[in-house]
Formats: structure tokens, sequence, C-alpha cells
């Protein structure tokens, strides 16, 4: 058996899985194409094989309603599953197109990707299944041993995974962990080539520290306030329905979803009868008896969610209201809510919604600025120069004009944070360039011996000059098209 | 006093005077003005801080700069505009793209080997990408470290790009500030130190830092022209480069003609008392010194190994025979010893790597095209050259930057621009086509549900420029030996035409 790439280096008291995973590694298993894509594959007949299984556990779980499953928890994986089997290929290509100088110009350069070896995945509760398979789309596209640690808030969810990945997947390459913050705390004490989390801001900062020793580089998935403006012409309609389905999708739990409103006094008496409107049509009269309204996770959450309501000194003047046999808190909706309110503190992440009044986009925009990074921004105007104001003068993950979560549905955009909102980003090619090492490659021709003699010494004036003009890269020079 | 520079240097970005492209641009040709106008000062410091000669001042520092901020300065236009994405059919009518933005305030930890090349390309990075910049160069180069705190800002905007000098408090006290990212070089000791104080604030950072750079010799190669470059990758700026040559591997059949190749170039670059050459180097300090003369203790040179302490000089040594759990094997050397331990053949050589904490450079000789490729498919490390050493470095499109315990992210070039700025994903739709959006709202149904399966479901496509070109290219070839095949087909079918 060859001993392949990887550090044989073993820590004391290494959890067995892991052992096992870099033994894996170090055979170069993981490596070949045809054993990744035959991997993906097995991974998308999991998904489509399990769909039932899945929603029954996600309804379990999350009381998620069927439609909100098959949207935004199987076929968003299965897109970035096909995206990745179509792509493999070429993502996989070494890259050549690399500009060069006069010394290098006979040399053969390229960037490899290279896998990185045993990764870690921790998964989330809001979104169990795609936060978790998205990430591990993308890990084994680049060719690494992926240890799977998935929410354990979402029993039913989890239990599943554990239970169809290894009957899918490899199981010299992939493991499920299943535990709580005691486990996962053990399990972060091993040195990994690199820990993906999604999650909240504090739990990241422990995950941070527990890499630091190990040199560990981390991608982090985190959330924040999003806000959402509406502002300028604006047909209230539209935006009032995208925005109540973005903001109640999953009942509220979604790390993109549009935290809070920033809006003039006059849009808000157009908009409140407008999402009045759309929850109904959307809902009916009482969301609590309907299909279609999701519950929150755990009691616990629930009761955060009631209490940080209750000490609003916002007004309600929609909802309200909350069942704790089911978890339920009816889509609500607050206004005159001030700047220092308990809602305004952390991210809301529940159904409901506070509306803060500015008088000009400046004072919207100064406030947002004030705040930390959030994960998403967004805008509703009809006027592009709403819209390129906020783009300009503001810092988020991403941006979405004139809708809301939506961006993250495209593989082509990275979807990640930025300031206290993440660090580092996946989805598609993005998933794949995370979990790969990009290495610089030079191989030189034994000719131009004579240009190198340039730079030896005993140095003289002389030969500096030739080197100066021999190593400018010239401009144009990006295709590797110059002319000398 | 460090609290302040960084509170003063978040106050000039939230001004957002460090984001206009113009802006960029001046600063940055500021900074090349620095860099040419005050050579001769730039080359004492570093004459005075390491014995560095002024022409590897000139080639390992100042041109590679002069390079970076001349490719920013033409490129920087490009490199800062929106980026286009793939779209769906789904948001054919959208505007889909990436806005490269400024992160806030980067703090740049320099390291003393290179004190200006390692401090001022991640500078040149920060300001292309509209950053403010807290600058801490080592202490151990501290010539260079106060010449540049009394150059700087002569050149640069103060408050943005403020210089902060001192030792290990001043730097504890900066980690303790927030910023938006910390890019520091030097050794892994420090570097997980830099990372657990980044780690309370979540602030991403970049590492570029060491390792043993393996150099594997192939028993078939022009011995000759490998002794010349691996004597001088190895042996510049006394040795004390982070990509540096760190130790050899090759099979004991040509482990003695390589010494005697060694021996003869060291002999042709510094001539027979290295100690009076201008060229060579002395290490930065006495701990360093003490250091690497205690990696020698115990094994003889075949080539070299004598010292002199006042000038803290060691000459350029090589070892023969090192045996692989030898304390030279145990940690990077970063100066002038380079051991020699044989293996049986490429196989062992591999073993002998991956047993090992990945590298932040590899270097391998061979002209077996096979070799080559086994090596790089086979190992893993920051970047490669074959054939040569350190080159990799020069390039500056080839991203440059270690993996594993040899560091984390990359710079040089359009890199480091990428590296200290957000891609932030935009996604601007039209209010219109609320049709098709109609199908994912409440209440639903299996129709409902299908007919959004399907939406999402519609394959990406390219939009852009090269793809664009090509499409109207290839019908207009198409279309022209369409027409050209009609024409041919016609006359064959003898029909005569009054046109010609």
């Amino acid at each position: 058996m060859k001993l392949l790439r990887g550090v044989s280096v073993t820590e004391p008291r290494s959890h067995p899985s892991l052992l096992q995973l870099r033994a894996t590694f170090r055979s170069g298993m993981t490596i070949p194409e045809q054993f990744r894509m035959n991997q993906l594959q097995k991974l998308l007949s999991l998904v489509e094989e399990n769909e039932q299984l899945i929603i029954d556990a996600l309804h379990k779980d999350l009381h998620k309603p069927k439609f909100e499953s098959v949207l935004s928890e199987i076929q968003i994986t299965l897109n970035d599953l096909y995206f990745a089997i179509e792509n493999l290929r070429t993502w996989m290509q070494p890259e050549y197109n690399i500009g060069k100088n006069l010394a290098t110009r006979m040399d053969e350069c390229f960037i490899r990707r290279e896998p990185l070896g045993v990764v870690l995945i921790i998964g989330a509760w809001n979104y169990p299944l795609h936060l978790i398979l998205l990430p591990l789309v993308a890990a084994i596209a680049a060719g690494n041993c992926v240890i799977l640690k998935p929410s354990e808030i979402c029993q039913a969810t989890e239990q599943l995974l554990a239970e169809l990945i290894p009957k899918y997947l490899s199981q010299d390459c992939y493991a499920v962990l299943c535990g709580g913050a005691e486990e996962t705390k053990s399990l972060l004490k091993n040195r990994f080539d690199h820990i993906f989390y999604t999650g909240s801001q504090a739990v990241a900062r422990s995950i941070l520290l527990a890499a630091a020793p190990h040199l560990t580089p981390v991608t982090l998935e985190l959330g924040g306030k999003s806000p959402c403006f509406i502002y300028g012409r604006i047909d209230i309609q539209k935006a009032a329905r995208r925005l109540c389905w973005s903001k109640f999708f999953n009942t509220g739990q979604s790390c993109v979803a549009p935290d809070y409103v920033l809006c003039t006094v006059e849009t808000r008496d157009a908009l409140l009868p407008a999402i009045q409107e759309t929850l109904l049509s959307f809902y009916g009269s009482d969301p609590g008896e309907g299909p279609d309204m999701g519950r929150i996770v755990t009691l616990r959450h629930w009761r955060r969610l009631v209490d940080m309501l209750r000490k609003s000194k916002g007004k309600v003047v929609i909802g309200g209201d909350s069942r704790e046999e089911d978890k339920y808190i009816a889509p609500t909706v607050l206004v005159d809510v001030p700047e220092a309110d308990s809602l305004m503190q952390e991210e809301i992440f529940g159904p409901i919604l506070p509306i803060l009044t500015i008088e000009s986009l400046e004072e919207g925009i100064d406030y947002i600025n004030r705040q930390e990074k959030p994960l998403a921004l967004y805008v509703f105007s009809d006027e592009s120069s709403v819209v390129s104001t906020v783009l300009n003068n503001t810092s988020s993950g991403g941006f979405c004009g004139n809708d809301g979560i939506v961006h993250m549905a495209l593989p082509g955009l990275p979807f990640g944070g930025v300031g206290a909102s993440g660090m580092g980003s996946y989805h598609g090619r993005w998933g794949f360039e995370t979990f790969s090492h990009r290495r610089s490659c030079m191989n030189r021709s034994w000719l131009l011996e004579m240009v190198n003699v340039l730079r030896y010494p005993p140095y003289s004036e002389y030969n500096l000059g030739w080197l100066r003009w021999a190593t400018t890269l010239k401009k144009g020079s990006w295709g590797g098209c110059t002319v000398m | 006093m460090e609290k302040q520079a960084v509170q003063r240097a978040k106050e000039a970005f939230v001004t957002g005077r460090s984001r206009p492209l113009e802006f960029r641009v001046q600063q940055l040709k500021s900074l090349l003005r620095m860099i040419t106008d005050r050579q001769g000062e730039i080359a004492t410091a570093l004459k005075q801080d390491i014995n560095r000669s002024q022409f590897d001042t000139s080639l390992f520092e100042l041109i590679g700069l002069e390079n970076e901020i001349n490719l920013a300065v033409s490129k920087l236009a490009q490199w800062a505009a929106p980026r286009p994405v793939e779209r769906s059919l789904l948001t054919i009518s959208d505007e889909v793209y990436i806005q490269p933005e400024p992160l806030g305030v980067v703090l740049i930890i320099g390291a003393w080997n290179y004190p200006w090349a390692l401090t001022l390309q991640p500078l040149v990075g920060a300001i292309a990408a509209g950053n403010a910049a807290v600058i801490k160069p080592s202490e151990l180069s501290e010539y260079s470290a106060s010449l540049l705190k009394s150059l700087l800002p002569r050149y640069l905007d103060q408050e943005l790009y403020p210089v902060v000098c001192g030792g290990v408090s001043e730097t504890q006290e900066l980690l303790r500030q927030r910023f938006d990212h910390v890019f520091y070089t030097g050794n892994s000791t420090v570097g997980r130190l830099v990372m657990e104080a980044a780690a309370r604030h979540l602030t991403p950072v970049t590492l570029e830092l060491g390792g043993k750079s393996p150099c594997y010799i192939d028993k078939n190669v022009d011995l000759r022209v490998a002794c010349r470059r691996i004597t001088w990758g190895k042996f510049v700026n006394c040795g004390q480069t982070c990509i540096a040559p760190d130790y050899i591997l090759c099979e004991p059949s040509i482990q003695n003609r390589l010494v005697e190749g060694i021996r003869q170039t060291l002999l042709e670059f510094y001539g027979p008392d290295p100690k009076s050459s201008p060229d060579y180097g002395r290490i930065i300090n006495q701990r360093h010194f003490n250091r690497v003369m205690a990696l020698l203790e115990g094994y003889t040179a075949a080539v070299g190994g004598q010292s002199d302490a006042s000038q803290r000089y060691i000459a350029p040594t090589v070892v023969k025979d090192v045996p692989p759990h030898a304390r030279l094997m145990q940690e990077e050397i970063f100066g002038p010893v380079l051991p020699i331990v044989t293996v049986s053949d490429v196989d062992d050589a591999i073993h002998f790597i991956n047993e090992r904490e990945k590298p932040l450079a590899l270097y391998v000789f061979s002209s077996n095209k096979k070799v080559i490729k086994r090596m790089l498919a086979e190992t893993t490390s920051g970047g490669v050259t074959v054939n040569d050493v350190m080159m990799q470095y020069t390039l500056s499109s080839l991203p440059f930057g270690g993996v594993g315990q040899s560091g984390m992210g990359r710079y040089h070039g359009k890199h480091t621009f990428d590296q200290l700025s957000h891609l932030r994903a935009c996604l601007v739709k039209s209010l219109g086509m609320e049709g098709v959006n109609m199908a994912r709202y409440p209440p639903q149904d299996p129709q409902k549900a299908r007919r959004v399966r399907l939406a999402m479901r519609t394959p990406l496509v390219d939009f852009s420029r090269g793809t664009y070109v090509w499409a109207v290219s290839a019908t207009v070839v198409a279309v022209g030996l369409l027409v050209a095949l009609t024409v041919i087909l016609l006359l064959a079918a003898g029909i005569s035409c009054t046109c010609w």
C-alpha cells in the first residue's frame, strides 16, 4: 500500500474514526476523479431515494411543511450535486492560464487543486439537511475524507443521517459522529485539516480557539441581524409578498431571513395592510391551524422568542399570539420599535418582524453601519439609485435587491459572511475551492541557464539591470501572449 | 499608543477616503516613489540589520515590490470591478455579480528576514483593496523598522497607514484590538498566538509561516546546474529565507558528487573566504546564531563549518549522511547549514516527506517526467518548483502561501487584493416576473411544488464576455460555411448565376 500525502503525526487519544480516516486518506483512495464522482452519485441516490423519509424527519424536528423541505432542503442539495457532478472534471484540472515574465517564459507554470486531508463539518439545526450536505458535496468533490457532526437538536434528522450516510457512502472515508456540546468539544481537541462550522457566534469563537493551536483553517457560516430597506418608489404589494415569504419561511429560522425592516412612516403605513393581506393569502386567518406554517425548533428557543417579544417596547400590530404545547408563534409584526429594544439586541431567528422608521436613507445606512456586518442585506426599491446608494455605503456577506433569501440558491455566487457574520464561503465551485489547497507549481526548464546566471554572486550592477528587465511582468501579458 | 493608532485608522477608514480608486492609485504611486527615492537608505539599513548586499536588496526586496505596485496600479480598475457570474434562466433578467469590497482595518505584522518585501507587499494589496492598515515591522530588523517608521508617514496618508514599532508587548497590545483581518509572516509558534488572539474577535487571518522545505535530487540529473541553483537558493540571505531548500534528499551514490559540486559553486560565488565576500550575509542576531550553531553540535561539516560569533558569521556549511532523527532535522534551520539525508529511491523520499509536516515549499530536481509527476501527485506543500528553487515566489500570478503547519491564505499580485477584500455576492432582481414567483408562495399544493422544482433545476448559463465572443464567432463561421457549402452545391449542380 503506497504511503501518500498527509501527516502521519498521530496525536495521543485521537478519536478512532479520525485515525481510520487519516489512514484512508494517506492511502490515496479519495483522490481519483472516478472515486469522487462515484461517491457524489451515491449521495445523489441517498437524497433521491429517501425523499419521504427526509420530509418526515424534518416535519418531526421542525414541523417543516413538505413544500419547504422539498424546496429548501432536498432540491437545493440535489442542485448542488448536479452542479458538482457536471463540473467536477473542470474543477479538478490544473490551472495553466498564468501570466509569465521573460525569466519564466520557458517554464511550465500552473496551479494544482489538492485535497486538504480529513475535514470536520458541523451542521446546524435550522436546515439540518442542506447545511451539512452542501459542505459534504464540496468536501467529497475536493477529494477529502470527512467527519460529519449533525446538529443534535434535530434528533430525527440526525438519526436519519447517521443511518443513511454509512449505507450509501464509503465507510472508510466518511463518518457521522453524533453527540452534544461535550462530545463536540472533545472532538475539537483533535487536529483536522479544515473545520467547517455553521451556527452561532459564541460557539464559533470557541471553535476558532480550538483550531488555533493546530493552525487549522476554518470556515464559519454565522448570522446576524440582516436589515431590509423598503424605500422610495415601490410596488408595495409585491414587496410585501416577497418580504413575508422570506421572513416567515421556516418560521423565520433562516440565517439570511430579513431580520428587521427600515422604512419611512409613509411606507410603513402602506406596508402594514399589504403584509396583513399577504399573510391572509398565505396562511389563512389562523396560521396556527394550517399546514404551511412551521414551528419553533425547541421549547428553549420558543421561550427565548416569547421573552424577547414580551420585553419589547414596540407595538404589536399583527399577530403576537403564541402557544407553548406545539411551540407555535404567529407571524408577528411590531412598529415603533426603538433602537435599544430587546428585539434589536440579537438576531431574532423567529417569525417576529420589527419595523423601524427612518426619515432618510442616510439615517438608515448610518444605523446599519453602527451594527455588526450582517450576513445578508436587502433593499426593496424601484429606484436604482436607492439600491446602489445602499450597496456602495454598506457591507454584508451577500446582497439581494427586491427579493429575499434567493441569492443563496445560485451556485455561481459565493455564500458566506464577513466580520461577525462569518469567514469563508461555499456553494458550487466556491465550496470546492474552500476544501482544496491551491498549490502553485513551476516546472523550470534546464535551458535559459544564462538568464539564471544573472542572479548568482559575485553580484554586479550590470547583471542586476538585465535581471530587472527580465523579471518584470509585461503589461498585457495576463493572457500569456507577450511579444518581447 | 497602539490603541490610539488603531482607533485613528478605524476613524479614517469610516470617512471613506481610502475607497476611491484614484486615491488608492495615488497612494500606491507614492509608495513606489518612496522605494525608488530612498533605495540608498533602505540598502544601508539592511546592511546594518543583516549585512545584506545591495544587490540582494534590490533583487529580493525592491524589484519584487516595484513590480507588485506597478501591477496593482495598472490592473486596479479591473480587480475592483464587479465580477459577473453564471446565471440560470430564472435569473436571466437579473443582475448577478460579485462585488469586491474593502474589509476595513488590516493589521500587517512583518518579518525580519526580508523586512521590506514581507511588510510592504501585503500593504500594497491592502491599499489596493481600499483598506486602512496598521503596519508592525519586526523589531529584530531594527534599523529597517525605524527607517520605515520615519519614511512611510512622509509618503502615505498618516492616519490610514500608521507604523507601530515595538517588541513583544506592543505586538500583544495590538493583537488585543479588533481588526478586520490580520496578516502575519513569521514562525508557527507566534502564528498560533496570532490566530488565537484574532479568534476572540472572529477576525480572519493570513499566516505565512515556514517549515522544512525538502529538496529531492534524482540521481540522473545534471548535477552541475542543479548545484548552482540549489547553492544560490540556500545561501542567499545567509539561509534565512522561508522558502530556502532546508535539506536535501538524494541517493547515496550521488552524495559525494553533490557535495563537491556545492563546494565548487561556493568558491565561484563567494571566493575562498566567504567572510570577506561583500555578497555573503550574516545571522540576524546572537540568539539565532547560537540556535543554528547548536544544531551543528556533534556533526562534522563536509563543507564549511567555520564561524565567528563576534560577527554572527557562519560559513556556508554542508553536512553529509544526516540521520532523520538528528536535531538538524527537527526544526526549520533558517541558516546557512545544508544537511543531506540519503534515501534509497523516490518511494523512500516520498515516504520521508509525507511523514513530516506539510512544508511551505517542495523542490524536485529530475529530468525524468515520471519522477516529477509522482512527486507532485503523491506529496503536498504550499508551492513547488521543479529543477530550481524559490522561483515559484517570483511570479505574482502564482498564489503564494502555505498549507497545514506552513500557513493559511494566499497572496502576491491579484491574490493579495482578493485576500484582503470581501467578495460580496450580489443579486439585484426586478419586481417584474412576479408570475414565476407566485408558485413559491403558500398555500401550497403538489402542482405548485412541481413547478417550483422544475424552475429551480434550470441549468446555469455562462454570460461572460469570452463565451459571448465565442458564441458570436462560432455562429458567424457556421453561417459562412453554410453559405459556402450552398454555393459549392449549386455550382456542382451546374446552375449558373448571373450575379458574377
